[in-house]
Formats: C-alpha cells, sequence, structure tokens
C-alpha cells in the first residue's frame, strides 16, 4: 500500500517539475529573447537563430532609440503621469476611505454605495469623451490624472484597511483635542503605510502602462504623448510592413539597425523601469489582493 | 477566507444638528467627493441621451432632433454589430474559464512544490507579464507568431509543418491566441488570491489524511480543492459581470483587417463608429448595449452568489 502511494507520488513529483519548467520557460522565454535582441546587431539579427544571448553585441538600437525625440519626450510624460496621477490617486483614495471609515460618519453607507456603483455603471466611451471635451480636459496633460483619480476598488482596499484599525485610537486622540485631518494625517496614515504602498503600486502600474487615454484625448499633441502610445506607434508602423523587414534597414545615424531590432530596444526600454522594480514589492501586492479579495 | 467577513458597521448614529455640527469636516470632506463622483462618474450617464437623438455637436442635446430607438434599430439589423457581440461574448467566455482554470491549477501545483528555494523564485517570475502593458505583451506575440518567430521555428522542426502558419491571417487563430495572452499574462496575478487560501487551510487536514494513506492527489481533490472553493466562487461570480469588459485591448491590438469578422468587439464597434466616423448618437447606443448587458450578469452572477452563499451555510 505505502509503495503504491510512493509511486503515485514520484510520477506526480515528476509532472509537476515538467509543468513549472514549461511553465517559467514560456513566462521568460519572450522576455529574454526580447532582450537578447535588442542587444544585437540589427542587420545580423535578420539571419535568425538568435534566442538566449545576442549573437554580435551593440548599444546601438538604443542609443537610436533613446536619441529619437517623441521617445524622450514620452519618457518624461509617462514618468510625470506615473508621479503625479500616484500621489493625487492614493491621497484622494485615501482620504475618502478615511471618511467613509469612520463609524460616526452620518453618510458613511450612503457614501460608500455611491463609490461601489461607480465600479459596475458608466456612460461608456462617447459620453465621456464628450464630457473631457467640455471641461477642456483633452489635449491637456490633466487628463492623465483629474478624471481617474478616484478607483472604487483601491478605496474600498484601503476602507477595509482602516475599519480593520482600533477605534480607540482615533477616540484617545479626539480626547486630547485633535481633530478630524489631524488624526488622518497623524494617526491613520503612519498605520496605513503598507496598504498605501500597496494602492500606490497598483496605481503607478496603471498609470505607466496607460496608452488608450493617450489615443483618445491627447493623439493630437505630441509634447503630451505616453511612452507607451509611442512605442505602440512604432511598433504597428513595423508590424503592417514586417514582410519587407529585411530591407528596411535604418540609414542616419548607423546604417545598423533594423525595425526588428529598434523595436526590440524600444520595447525593453519601456517595460525595464517595472521589471526592475516590482520584484522588490511583492509583500505589497500579494497584501493588497488579498484584502480586495474579501471586501464587501 | 470568507469566514473573515467582520459585522461591524451596523451602528451609524442618528442624524442631528449636534452630530453634523460634530463632524462637520468629514461632511465637507464627503461633500466635494460626491460633487467630484457625479461631475466625472454620473455625468456621462446624462450623454445616453444622445442615443435616442440624432446628436449633432453643434445642436446639443437640448437642439437636437428626437429619433426614438432608431439607432438601436440600426444596430441590431447591422450583420457587423451582431458579429461583435458574438465576438465579445465568446472571447469573453474563453477568456474567463481559460483564465481560472489555469490560475487554480498554477496555485495549487506551485503549493506542491515543497522547496521555498524553488517555489519562491517561480512566483516572482509568474508576476512579471502581469506588469507589462498590453502593448508590449501583444508586441512580443506578434513576434513568436511570426513566420520566422519562435512557435513555426518549433513547429517547423518537429516536422508538424512545411510551410510557416500565418497565424494572423487566419480566423480560426484568433480566439486561442487571445486566451493564450490573457492566460500568459495574468495566470501568476489570478493565482496570487488562491495561493493564499491554500495556505489558510489548517494543516491538521492534510495530516489526518495523510495517516489514512490518501496520496497527493486524493490531498489535493478531497482537501486543497473543497477549502478553496469560496474563494473560487466568489472570484468567479465577481468576474463574471466584467465578461464583456475584457475585449478592448488585446483584440484592438492584435485584429487586422482579415480577420476583423472575429477580432472586433463592442469596444472596437464602438471606437469606429462614435470616434472614427463621428456619429456619437450610435456608439452611444453600442455603448449603452454593452453596459446593460453588463450589469444584467452583475445580477444574475449576484444572485446565483446569493445561493452559492445559502448551500454553502447548509
Amino acid at each position: 500500500m505505502k509503495k503504491k502511494t510512493s509511486t503515485a507520488d514520484k510520477v506526480f513529483v515528476i509532472c509537476n517539475s515538467i509543468f513549472m519548467i514549461l511553465f517559467v520557460v514560456i513566462t521568460l522565454y519572450p522576455v529574454i529573447n526580447t532582450i537578447a535582441i535588442s542587444f544585437n546587431d540589427g542587420i545580423d539579427a535578420v539571419r535568425g537563430g538568435i534566442h538566449l544571448l545576442p549573437r554580435k553585441f551593440t548599444l546601438k538600437n538604443y542609443s537610436v532609440v533613446l536619441n529619437k525625440q517623441n521617445m524622450t519626450t514620452g519618457f518624461w510624460i509617462s514618468v510625470l503621469r506615473t508621479v503625479v496621477g500616484t500621489l493625487s490617486s492614493l491621497a484622494a483614495n485615501a482620504l475618502l476611505a478615511f471618511v467613509v471609515s469612520r463609524k460616526r460618519f452620518i453618510f458613511k453607507s450612503q457614501l460608500s454605495l455611491f463609490w461601489v456603483i461607480t465600479m459596475y455603471v458608466n456612460g461608456g466611451m462617447i459620453p465621456v469623451l464628450l464630457l473631457y471635451k467640455n471641461l477642456g480636459l483633452t489635449s491637456s496633460f490633466n487628463v492623465y490624472w483629474i478624471p481617474g483619480m478616484i478607483s472604487a476598488f483601491n478605496m474600498l482596499v484601503l476602507r477595509t484597511y482602516m475599519q480593520g484599525l482600533p477605534d480607540s485610537l482615533e477616540e484617545s486622540a479626539q480626547l486630547d483635542g485633535a481633530g478630524y485631518m489631524t488624526v488622518f494625517i497623524r494617526i491613520i496614515s503612519p498605520l496605513c503605510k503598507p496598504v498605501y504602498a500597496t494602492v500606490a503600486l497598483f496605481v503607478a502600474v496603471y498609470q505607466w502602462n496607460s496608452w488608450f487615454d493617450t489615443m483618445l484625448y491627447n493623439r493630437q499633441k505630441t509634447s503630451l504623448t505616453t511612452l507607451q502610445y509611442e512605442l505602440m506607434k512604432l511598433l504597428s508602423s513595423v508590424s503592417q510592413q514586417s514582410g519587407s523587414a529585411t530591407n528596411m534597414s535604418t540609414t542616419g545615424s548607423s546604417g545598423m539597425v533594423t525595425p526588428t531590432s529598434i523595436r526590440a530596444a524600444a520595447t525593453v526600454a519601456t517595460m525595464m523601469p517595472i521589471v526592475i522594480l516590482y520584484p522588490f514589492l511583492q509583500r505589497y501586492f500579494v497584501t493588497g489582493l488579498t484584502i480586495g479579495g474579501v471586501k464587501e | 477566507m470568507a469566514g473573515k467577513r467582520k459585522n461591524t458597521d451596523v451602528y451609524t448614529p442618528k442624524f442631528t444638528l449636534k452630530e453634523a455640527k460634530k463632524q462637520w469636516v468629514l461632511l465637507v470632506i464627503g461633500a466635494a467627493f460626491t460633487i467630484y463622483g457625479l461631475i466625472f462618474y454620473y455625468a456621462p450617464l446624462v450623454g445616453w441621451i444622445m442615443a435616442f437623438q440624432n446628436y449633432k455637436p453643434k445642436k446639443g442635446f437640448l437642439h437636437s432632433s428626437f429619433v426614438g430607438l432608431e439607432k438601436f434599430k440600426f444596430l441590431f439589423s447591422d450583420d457587423a454589430f451582431i458579429k461583435v457581440i458574438r465576438n465579445t461574448l465568446a472571447m469573453g467566455v474563453l477568456n474567463l474559464v481559460t483564465t481560472f482554470i489555469m490560475a487554480i491549477l498554477f496555485a495549487i501545483l506551485l503549493n506542491e512544490i515543497k522547496s521555498n528555494l524553488i517555489k519562491k523564485p517561480i512566483q516572482t517570475i509568474s508576476y512579471l507579464p502581469h506588469f507589462l502593458s498590453w502593448i508590449i505583451v501583444t508586441g512580443i506575440l506578434h513576434d513568436a507568431l511570426s513566420s520566422s518567430g519562435i512557435i513555426n521555428e518549433i513547429l517547423m522542426n518537429l516536422k508538424l509543418i512545411d510551410t510557416p502558419i500565418n497565424f494572423f491571417a487566419n480566423t480560426a487563430y484568433f480566439w486561442p491566441i487571445v486566451a493564450f495572452a490573457n492566460c500568459w499574462k495574468e495566470t501568476g496575478w489570478n493565482a496570487i488570491i488562491y495561493l493564499a487560501a491554500i495556505t489558510a487551510i489548517d494543516p491538521c487536514l492534510y495530516e489526518a489524511a495523510s495517516i489514512d494513506g490518501a496520496g497527493r492527489f486524493s490531498k489535493i481533490w478531497f482537501i486543497t480543492l473543497p477549502s478553496i472553493k469560496p474563494t473560487i466562487m466568489i472570484l468567479l461570480l465577481m468576474n463574471i459581470g466584467n465578461v464583456l469588459n475584457a475585449g478592448f485591448e488585446v483584440q484592438y491590438l492584435l485584429g487586422n483587417g482579415l480577420i476583423k469578422s472575429v477580432s472586433d468587439t463592442i469596444d472596437i464597434y464602438v471606437l469606429t463608429w462614435g470616434v472614427g466616423n463621428m456619429d456619437y448618437s450610435l456608439g452611444t447606443a453600442a455603448g449603452i448595449f454593452k453596459s446593460v448587458v453588463s450589469i444584467v450578469l452583475i445580477f444574475g452572477a449576484n444572485a446565483l452568489a446569493k445561493r452559492a452563499g445559502e448551500e454553502r451555510l447548509f
């Protein structure tokens, strides 16, 4: 009996290992391959056969990408919208969560419901576009951070966390004469650092990866387009002509780059900031998701 | 996990002037957020009027002529729109099912790895694709599936095919590609919550099962899966309402003229008609259709959830 189970277990372990190896390979290979191509000489890469390491190492692709005006502008706009968007959204969501998590607040359930509804009902693309046009938000940087400042999901994550803090903290501070804003800034916020980090991470990733709002609202204004949008333009302009990519080597600053290699370098440059950061922030998003899952 | 929910919050003070005066700060902040919400989240709903009008931007809501349900009639007589509904639903359901199964499978199998030295790095790697934008993911997919890409290379080397497959020119491949892209991007991320649920299972259950001679399979089948069933149910029901929302970025970025008939979704239809052709009324009507279906799905899912909740109680 005992032997039988152990052979079954062995088969299981082997199958499981194969599954995990396949999973890791399928996840990592495309990313590593893109990195390898981005560091490889463009013309040489056309021959194919580059998998995990560059064959003919060069930094040319990156120097071409980083010297493109629209890419550098896009980079700074992306950085700016990520910083401004994350800070404003975190402050607004935290303040709202603070208000609706106060036990004594008269309208706490009504105000919560008001925001939960926005998770499910929205006006749709066209009415929103017209509204932003009328408010003068199109062709402006403000469209990146003002309209989407509150996310009901993030607000609920924060609210759940704040509700878990002991009430006595607030009460004793109030006995000492502290107002609500003092309680929020001095007492609640310091205790909420982990969940603030979680929400900031969620928002920052969203901000950094957004491209559709740029396309819809700020397409005409090249000084306001983001890195992701510029990358999309670059990728789609090439993929339409991928058949003739071989004989399309870019002249100009050098004769050794091709659309494929430029594309790879731009892709790597765009994903690097987040890829480098996320492993250090793991514990934050794990807690955040677990709180979010038990909401309501 | 579901058991952790608290029933605090029951207490709400009565509305009295004295109480209001005490918490005027909260009231002011609450009012400010309500105004903000009315402007940015509720005001667009007023724009739904456009769907019943022949809306002209110059005339505005007030002076555009009303046409009743004409725009909706046009929508449902438009073959393209019917196809778009089919595509959105098909891809939404396919994505939901495949990403769900993959996430649960991955969580369970990862949990079976006992060594943290192996488990942690795999988990970290599994999150990676979630942090890449769809622009990057679809760009990578385009490369991998191109005629000289890795997939064709493997298939040719295995002698399964003689000439490279043009994946983006054949309508049969598109839905599976989209489902795969979603699985690739979100499996590790979605598994987080299941792993948390699995960690919460009482180890005594497994020990008792071992004493009774249960193997790994039976432990997974009789302990792990039933224990995380509530989590699975909650997430499934929460996601059903979002089925129609899963139909934009990938399809927009991966689709092309050759496979339009299977790749276009409701959102792309709205974009083409509403923004591209400036027919705001038609775009709004299509958007309303999507919202209404989503709301029906949410209420349906909630009703089911209630029932499932009752079942769990007894």
